[in-house]
């Protein structure tokens, strides 16, 4: 196979963080005291490649010997993954000084993660899939347990790693099947012979594998046992950077499989995933509300959020998609953002990550309390912001499938979402008492969660732009 | 076209105002207060253009604006209002800025969120009135719960906590339902020839006839549901009593005033056009729970120790009254309903103020508290006495117009059982009487405290400011009372039609099949 310097500049986002990953390797070699230009240099890379990724979120086309699909929906989720890295690097610079655990590994390992997670967007073979999903989750194992000097945190890293090399198992077995029956790797020539293979019940158990994989990615439940261990010991830069860009990573996968290639197996497999949404939906939501570490609530509510997804994807029709793909934009955005005020309040040694630990944040950090309640309302789906919006287009997709009952327990689900969103803002708010915040977060890293809640805002206002952007690449 | 934007301007005025005083330092506390008052007062002065603009003789839609919102799922920006919305607006708009002057000194902490709060729920009680597209009437009809929640969680009573979250649960669980049936229907419109997926009110009125009576009846339960909560039809009432009496008084007059009749507009404006044969079908089943909830909110209220959940109770009676009268499905009973709900708003809204006034001087509520007050306040009794009659339905006052128009209604009503039904509503008159004239014997009559203190303060009678607050809503009182015409006369074109509707759907007669052929033919 030959490498063109078409497919290079044809797939420049991606080039470009890989190339930046590399740079940062040398620099982080050369300034090892100095993390601070490690992410710097992360930093200008990501912004690059993320101006790359929006240039051309049109055409779409073939390249590297037609195992990647480049421009257009690649670029869509590339825009994001860049997007939620640049937010994770701003952060975390933050973070890891006060944790006094700075490091300038945790960069490059943050970057080649970001790579995974554009190749799984990009894939357009299984092999390439399967590539990206293991760079992205090689590098999250590692990420997840970084802080090692934390028990907690070792505790993540193993439990993450020994369940993710199981999910790999089913994923790799999975694709192998899939190949015995079809006799190939490529997406593309898959779908052709769909009508030939459809049925072949190789084919069938593989494709039954890569479900079980993909939700075991995106934390559906009954594959959702990792999640709140891994969120509550994993850094919480790093926590947000999993419930969002790998998050949706996971789902780019689930579209790019399982409906634009399978079709969901002709339609078989529609009800398989209902149901995991909604399993998903009860169970996340249900267990949240018990829940009295934030980020072990927020673990909850990202399963419950999966399942929200999911039932766009059990939907199935351009609706479906068009509002999974605004809904991943939303969640990230709000979920990102719930996740920094965590990290702002976060002090050393896990302190302050209890829920009664947000009492009368109102009056010692009004500007943060104000912030919270707007992801917290968001994320439970109250209009105007946009995860009421997002909501209603995935269970819009759902009717419109006639999946009623999905969107009925979707609903009722998110109500019970409410309770336990709507507790954070009433100890933020209406309990007396004092929070132990004692630094503000700096400007910059303020300013990250400025703009998510902006965004979110205007997206529940005036989403028209990101569905019209989704909507060009089906 | 001026008229095109001035329902918009009504619409987001408070909230111009409201991002002003967010951008105000908290310390400019007078400044903050007045930009409130002058917002909301702004607001109803230019809501006065829509009161003169507004057309009676016309049938439909007034001051209707279109545009395109959300293209990709059809969804618009349409508002537009008859002739209830013109009353409910107007009403919304003249009580804000008197709830914001009648409690001026009672908000004593951050009083420049609780400004911005009360601007933003301007904006979405407004918006809910003039919504004509059902995404857009969601938008609002949720926005509106999270200034509400924090109005009474953070300056409200002793459980306020309990009574801000229970009524935010509430109100959303009905709410959610209703998503699932906007959408369903919306679906439905697209599944009919010619049809396209759409949440435009005026559409899916032509679309709603032709939709199946089995549909029908799950999409009256969700919508039904969510209006009933927010009504509250007895027994989905729990949620009142905790949030009026937990509220800060602006909270209450806001809650009882405006939020309340939410619910019965959506009665009139959604569950009976679209749903008729659905709406049909129910009437036995809401008049039985509204004249439950008539007697029950009476009786309730009658042995209440606490002056504020005696009012909210009365509530639950009043709107039990409101809710007969729209499913008596009669031109009397409907304009009833309608101009009750502004009585209603009149005349709790002002007793939850004079309540807040007395509790603002003594900082209790109990009613064996009291004796004696009209000799140390005898303004305030006066006052109090004229809206306690009010409540009653005194004939001369606006209570009066109200109910009796819903009793004829129901009396004249062919669907339900009229005698027993109007009957019971009746015997709830009379309890109206009971509870207000004995709760106003035991608070103002009788020997004034030997020491003068009241909850351990001196009461003094009522200041220039609150008496400009009280004075206004007396004024509508009367009026609405001696001369109703001008008020009943802006809903009557929606009244004839909406019983018309309910006629030819219960004869039978084929104007389902009209609306299709006008479908199919009016597409745009």
């Amino acid at each position: 196979m030959n490498i063109y310097l078409s497919d290079i500049l044809s797939n420049a986002p991606m080039m470009i963080v890989t190339v930046t990953a590399l740079v940062v390797m040398i620099v982080e070699a050369t300034h090892r005291t100095k993390p601070i230009i490690t992410s710097y240099v992360s930093l200008a890379g990501l912004v690059i490649a993320a101006l790359f990724a929006v240039s051309n979120l049109a055409g779409e086309g073939q390249s590297f010997g037609e195992m990647v699909r480049h421009g257009g929906y690649a670029n869509f989720f590339g825009t994001l993954f860049c997007v939620v890295a640049i937010m994770t690097v701003i952060l975390s610079r933050d973070y890891f000084e006060q944790q006094k655990y700075h490091r300038g590994e945790f960069y490059i390992l943050l970057l080649f993660t970001t790579v995974g997670m554009m190749l799984i967007a990009s894939a357009n073979d299984l092999i390439i899939l399967f590539l990206g999903i293991e760079l992205m989750s090689v590098c999250l194992y590692v990420l997840a347990g970084f802080i090692r000097t934390k028990e907690r945190a070792n505790e993540a890293a193993l439990k993450y790693f020994l369940l993710g090399a199981f999910s790999t198992g089913f994923l790799l077995y999975g694709i192998a099947l899939i190949y015995g029956a079809v006799g190939t790797t490529n997406l593309l020539m898959i779908q052709n012979l769909f009508a030939v293979v459809s049925n072949n019940p190789l084919f069938v158990i593989g494709a039954g594998l890569l479900i079980i994989g993909l939700a075991f990615k995106v934390g559906a439940v009954p594959f959702h046992m990792w999640v709140p261990d891994v969120y509550e010991g994993a850094p919480t830069t790093v926590t947000a950077f999993m419930s969002t860009g790998v998050k949706a990573a996971a789902f780019a996968a689930f579209i790019t499989v399982f409906i634009r290639t399978f079709d969901f197996l002709g339609g078989r497999v529609n009800e398989l995933i209902a149901l995991l949404a909604a399993a998903s939906m009860i169970l996340g939501n249900i267990v949240a509300i018990a829940q009295t570490n934030i980020k072990r609530m927020l673990a909850y509510s990202s399963i419950a959020h999966a399942g929200y997804m999911l039932s766009g994807i059990a939907a199935g029709t351009l609706d479906g998609q068009v509002g999974v793909m605004f809904y991943l934009v939303a969640y990230t955005l709000m979920n990102f953002g719930a996740f920094a005020i965590v990290s702002f309040v976060e002090r050393k040694d896990d302190k302050n990550l209890l829920l009664d630990d947000y009492i009368g944040l109102s009056r010692q950090q009004p500007f943060l309390a104000f912030l919270m309640a707007v992801f917290m309302f968001a994320l439970a789906g109250v209009p105007p912001f946009a995860g009421f919006f997002g909501k209603y287009y995935v269970f819009f997709a759902a009717i419109k499938s006639q999946m009623t009952w999905l969107a009925i327990i979707g609903v009722l689900a998110s109500l019970v979402s409410a309770y336990y969103y709507l507790r954070v803002v009433v100890l933020m708010y209406f309990r007396e008492g004092h929070a132990d915040v004692v630094s503000k977060p700096s400007r910059t890293a303020l300013a990250v969660v400025v703009v998510c809640a902006v965004a979110v805002l205007v997206l529940g206002l005036f989403p028209s732009f990101i569905i019209q952007v989704a909507q060009r690449f089906f | 076209m001026i008229s095109e934007f001035i329902l918009t301007a009504v619409i987001f005025l408070p909230l111009i105002f409201a991002i002003v005083v967010l951008f105000l330092p908290k310390e400019n506390e007078r400044i903050i207060k007045l930009i409130g008052f002058v917002g909301t007062a702004l607001t109803f002065l230019v809501s006065l253009v829509l009161y003169f603009g507004f057309d009676a003789a016309i049938f439909g839609f007034q001051f209707q604006q279109k545009n395109i919102w959300i293209s990709s799922l059809n969804i618009g920006y349409h508002v537009g209002i008859d002739g209830m919305s013109l009353l409910l607006i107007l009403l919304t708009t003249f009580l804000t800025p008197l709830a914001l002057l009648g409690t001026w000194n009672s908000i004593q902490q951050q009083i420049k969120n609780y400004t911005a709060m009360v601007l933003l729920l301007e904006v979405g009680m407004i918006g809910v009135f003039a919504s004509l597209d059902l995404f857009l009437f969601y938008i609002f009809w949720e926005a509106m719960l999270i200034p509400m929640y924090f109005i009474i969680g953070i300056w409200g009573g002793q459980n306020r906590i309990y009574a801000a979250v229970k009524f935010f649960l509430y109100t959303l669980f009905g709410s959610v339902l209703m998503l699932v049936a906007i959408i369903s229907l919306g679906y439905f419109a697209s599944t009919v020839p010619g049809g396209l997926f759409t949440t435009d009110l005026l559409d899916l009125y032509h679309v709603a006839p032709m939709l199946p009576v089995n549909m029908q009846m799950w999409m009256f339960a969700a919508f039904g549901l969510s209006f009933a909560i927010k009504v509250p039809l007895w027994p989905l009432h729990t949620w009142l009593p905790d949030a009026h009496v937990e509220a800060p008084t602006a909270g209450s007059v806001i809650l009882a005033g405006v939020l309340l009749k939410m619910g019965t507009y959506g009665f009139i404006r959604f569950n009976l056009p679209l749903f008729a044969d659905a709406s049909l079908r129910a009437i036995p089943l809401m008049c039985t729970l509204a004249v439950i909830g008539i007697v029950y909110g009476a009786l309730v209220a009658m042995v209440q120790t606490d002056i504020k959940k005696l009012v909210a109770y009365s509530s639950v009676s009043h709107l039990g009254f409101v809710m007969l009268g729209i499913f008596s499905m009669t031109e009397e009973g409907l304009q009833g309903a309608i101009i009750q709900m502004v009585n209603h708003g009149l005349s709790t809204g002002a007793l939850f103020l004079l309540v807040g006034m007395l509790y603002d001087r003594t900082h209790t509520r109990l009613i064996v508290d009291y004796g004696g007050v009209a000799k140390l306040m005898p303004i305030f009794a006066t006052f109090f006495m004229i809206i306690s009659f009010s409540s009653i339905g005194l004939p001369g006052l606006n209570g009066f117009i109200g109910e009796f128009l819903i009793m004829i209604g129901s009396f004249k009503s062919t669907l339900i059982d009229n005698r027993v039904f109007t009957g019971i509503a009746g015997l709830g008159i009379i309890f109206s009487a009971v509870y207000m004239l004995w709760m106003y014997q035991r608070v103002m009559f009788g020997p004034a405290h030997q020491d003068g203190l009241y909850g351990g303060h001196h009461l003094t009678d009522l200041t220039k400011r609150e008496i400009a607050v009280l004075v206004p809503i007396v004024l509508f009182i009367v009026w609405i009372g001696i001369y109703p015409k001008p008020f009943l006369s802006k809903s009557a074109k929606l009244v004839k039609h909406t019983v018309e509707q309910m006629e030819s759907v219960k004869h039978g007669s084929q104007v389902r099949f009209l609306g299709y052929v006008q479908l199919q033919s009016g597409k745009k």
